[in-house]
């Protein structure tokens, strides 16, 4: 300590330690945050649904989606990646997973949103298994943090049928 | 800057940016703003670096006593007998 350079080298580093050890703590302080989003979909028309010329059954909806994830913010927060996946089970698949709409939610005040839409990926099957399919609207999310871990959920809305033919 | 100042630079410095870090922290979490802990410990660490990187008065209150030259004559030093430890005796004196 007894130059300039050897002070300002000291002073550096420590604070640097310090702000490691601070960024820790505030992603362990995510922790203590138990949210309780919720959120609800409505398919209101099933605007086409037909078979691809190389089998593959293809279809077009029109949705309500309404979410409120501003309990998923803490000061710790980014922003949150969300998506809406259609989700079923075929008898070659045990799980299907087709991304139907996503969005990402930048800040806190946009976090309660009321979306009316098509789907804005196409909903496609591996093959023709469509028909009268039951399956779930499962709104899966990531919450991305200034520092620290990611963390990811979702919500599982039960009861969606497919129609049972083609139009 | 004297040994006294420079344990006190070192001791003000850790403790200065300790506290800020701690303050900061609060202030963040409270008012539930990452940008706000940050803001508050940069500030705190410009305060620091004012307060213990110059050389300020109060870091020389301690200044080393050395003997007057006359009173080091009246010592004179001991004659080289010994070659290998001869080197580092006058320095001490």
């Amino acid at each position: 300590m007894h130059s300039f350079g050897y002070r300002a080298n000291a002073l550096l580093t420590f604070a640097v330690t310090i702000l490691a050890v601070m960024c820790a703590i505030a992603s362990v302080s995510d922790n203590f945050n138990s949210p309780s989003p919720t959120s609800q979909v409505q398919v209101l028309n099933i605007n086409w649904f037909r078979n691809k010329p190389d089998g593959d059954d293809e279809l077009s909806m029109t949705m309500n989606i309404s979410a409120d994830l501003q309990s998923l913010f803490t000061w710790n927060t980014k922003q949150i990646f969300v998506f809406l996946a259609a989700e079923y089970q075929t008898p070659q698949n045990s799980l299907n997973q087709v991304s139907l709409w996503d969005g990402i939610i930048p800040a806190k005040e946009h976090a309660r949103f009321y979306i009316h839409t098509t789907n804005k990926y196409r909903f496609v099957d591996q093959g023709s298994n469509l028909w009268e399919r039951d399956f779930n609207m499962t709104l899966h999310w990531h919450v991305m943090p200034k520092t620290g871990k990611m963390f990811a959920d979702k919500i599982v809305m039960t009861g969606f049928r497919l129609p049972k033919s083609y139009k | 800057m004297d040994w006294q100042g420079q344990k006190l630079a070192e001791q003000l410095m850790q403790i200065l940016l300790v506290v800020f870090a701690v303050a900061a922290f609060i202030t963040g979490y409270v008012v539930g703003s990452f940008q706000l802990m940050l803001f508050v410990y940069a500030g705190g660490v410009v305060l620091t670096t004012l307060i213990t990187i110059p050389n300020w008065p109060f870091f020389n209150k301690h200044p080393l006593k050395w003997l007057d030259p006359s009173e080091a004559e009246k010592h004179p030093k001991p004659q080289v007998a010994v070659t290998s430890v001869s080197k580092k005796k006058p320095n001490k004196k």
